[in-house]
């Protein structure tokens, strides 16, 4: 029985591992749309051949592709991220500090989500179909709705045009005191979470529902048990697949929804250098961004998977 | 057609809401010349000028009037991310169809391709790949629609494939129907309750992205009146309690909750589903 487990595991695994390997194959190749190629991209029509070719060798595009792809993937893994092309410094310079800054705001945002989402969602189903649930459920359908700009200037504006109590820029200075960082979060982090607790409120419930609809739950209503522990016992065991699948797959959303959120609250993170980046088709700091995100969230899906996976107790208990 | 109003009759007043909320888009996208007071790009007084007088919703950034803008907004805004919705469908439905009933190695093939594509997260993949290409409108629009198709693909595929093994079919591959005749004859209709929901749910996810990455300078460019790249234009203002900027965004937003509402409805209505 755990024999049948570990297998799904090591497998789902291998092929998280396989599309690691094909997204940053893509991500490498991506750059072969451009007409010409990155040398004559950059210094633009009038450059003379001979000038194009000097700063191809320089930047080693006259290796085959092959080699020049194992070389970008195996500096990657040892840190070393290229040079950007914009201001000739050392992309792992620029990246460093700015991803702890993005991990920092979507794990603060997760930690507010999360519990908040699932209290709602199972609150949600239990009373489902009350004007609690009602009125849970359209707010969330229309949070979902809303552009996180949108969700993002009304915080600013109620918060910190009207009230003044947070700022609504939230550049950090290096130095920053932990008051200080909590005090410039507290925006971006609400933003977050409202988007993501909606979606991950209503999956939630919606997974709930479903097994609260089954004839084994029915079952234990007609024995007499209690509602706490019909859900505790019976119902809570079957939902944590599907509920502990919607969270991670959330958390692999909030690593990419936070670039919207960075670029409003001018927030010092890998999305404003993301975006900064695409708009001055500084193409090798694109990459290595979108290489970070992608993998994170490559990783956090095979998480959820795996997670899956192990908290099925159908899984656990195969028949014959 | 009458059987259309008497089910909206019936229906729930946010599926109503829903339905007339479309329609006055609908009409503002194709009236926009006639009711705009201004041009889309015209230039007509100082920047940011208050509400009222000329300017019903006053100026943006470079004195271009906004509620003019506003109407021509719903024209690109929506038209475009219309466009790419309408295109990722040809593609992924067509792929997911042809999966769905050719099987083997296409079926194969082209699941493992949308794998792949499917494990780089969307907005990062754009970027990639607007960055490289440039943001024109077409390479917005292809970039999109061709990402999207891949999601447009496992629903297609995964709702035709139970279509797919009934005897009907069965029937029509002995007659010797073509691939053509039977993706669009047999498949299609019968695939066609759940597909239109999600061209619903599609749509307003596009819509969202496209208004994302105009908020980020990357998508529809200036001068074309757009309702992302409007707020980001104005957000200046929002930090003096003046909520011209958050108009457009309220645009968006409407916009989509109508859609969700009607799709919630049909969808609701689809599966049979009571309570």
């Amino acid at each position: 029985m755990v024999k049948s487990i570990l297998l799904l595991l090591v497998q789902r695994l291998a092929l998280g591992l396989l599309s690691l390997f094909a997204v940053s194959v893509i991500i490498f190749l991506a750059v072969g749309l451009l007409p010409g190629d990155i040398a004559q991209a950059m210094l633009g029509q009038a450059a003379t051949d001979e000038t194009v070719a000097a700063f191809r060798a320089q930047l080693g595009l006259d290796q085959p592709p092959l080699m020049r792809f194992m070389q970008w993937i195996g500096n990657f893994l040892q840190g070393d991220l290229g040079v950007s092309l914009a201001n000739q410094r050392e992309i792992s310079e620029l990246v460093g500090a700015r991803l702890g800054n993005t991990l920092t705001l979507a794990a603060m945002a997760a930690l507010v989500s999360v519990p908040l989402a699932l209290l709602l969602g199972m609150l949600a189903a239990l009373y489902r179909n009350s004007w609690f649930d009602r009125a849970l459920n359209t707010s969330a359908l229309s949070a979902v709705s809303f552009p996180e700009f949108f969700v993002a200037y009304i915080l600013i504006m109620i918060f910190s045009v009207k009230l003044g109590w947070f700022p609504s820029i939230s550049n950090l200075a290096p130095d920053a005191s932990f008051a200080e960082v909590f005090e410039r979060s507290v925006l971006p982090v609400a933003t977050l979470s409202l988007v993501v607790i909606a979606q991950m409120m209503r999956m939630t419930r919606a997974a709930l529902i479903n097994l609260l609809a089954s004839p084994y739950i029915e079952m234990a209503r007609l024995k007499g048990i209690s509602q706490a522990r019909i859900i505790f016992r019976h119902a809570l065991p079957n939902a944590l697949a599907p509920i502990v699948n919607v969270v991670a797959l959330n958390l692999a959303y909030l690593v990419v929804g936070v670039v919207v959120v960075e670029v409003v609250f001018v927030y010092p993170g890998l999305g404003q250098l993301l975006v900064d980046s695409v708009a001055k088709r500084d193409i090798p700091v694109v990459q290595a961004c979108s290489l970070i995100f992608a993998a994170t969230y490559v990783v956090l899906n095979t998480l959820a998977d795996v997670l899956a996976i192990a908290s099925n107790p159908r899984l656990m208990h195969p028949k014959g | 057609m009458t059987r259309l109003f008497k089910e909206l009759y019936r229906a729930p007043l946010s599926a109503q809401f829903g339905f007339l909320v479309i329609i006055v888009y609908v009409l503002l996208a194709v009236l926009a010349p006639v009711l705009a007071p201004f041009g889309e790009t015209e230039i007509v007084g100082d920047g940011f000028a208050p509400w009222g007088g000329d300017f019903l919703l006053g100026t943006d950034n470079l004195g271009r009037d906004m509620f003019s803008r506003l109407i021509y907004g719903a024209r690109n805004t929506v038209g475009i991310a219309f466009a790419a919705t309408l295109l990722a469908f040809l593609i992924g439905g067509l792929a997911g169809l042809v999966a769905a009933l050719k099987s083997g190695w296409v079926d194969q093939g082209l699941s493992r391709l949308v794998d792949i594509l499917m494990a780089i997260p969307q907005l990062i993949f754009a970027l990639l790949i607007l960055s490289v290409v440039g943001t024109t409108a077409t390479s917005l629009v292809l970039v999109i629609a061709l990402l999207d198709a891949t999601r447009v693909f496992r629903l297609t595929r995964a709702v035709a494939m139970n279509v797919v093994v009934q005897d009907f079919v069965e029937a029509a591959r002995l007659r010797g129907e073509g691939l053509w005749w039977l993706a669009t004859r047999e498949v299609l209709p019968n695939t066609a309750a759940p597909l239109i929901a999600e061209f619903g749910l599609r749509f307003c996810f596009v819509f969202l992205f496209i208004s994302a990455l105009s908020f980020l300078g990357l998508g529809i460019q200036p001068p074309t009146a757009d309702w992302g790249s409007m707020v980001r234009d104005n957000a200046v203002l929002i930090t003096f309690g003046n909520v011209t900027p958050l108009l457009p965004a309220l645009a968006v937003a409407v916009l989509t909750v109508g859609v969700n509402f009607v799709v919630d409805w049909m969808l609701h209505k689809s599966s049979g589903l009571k309570g």
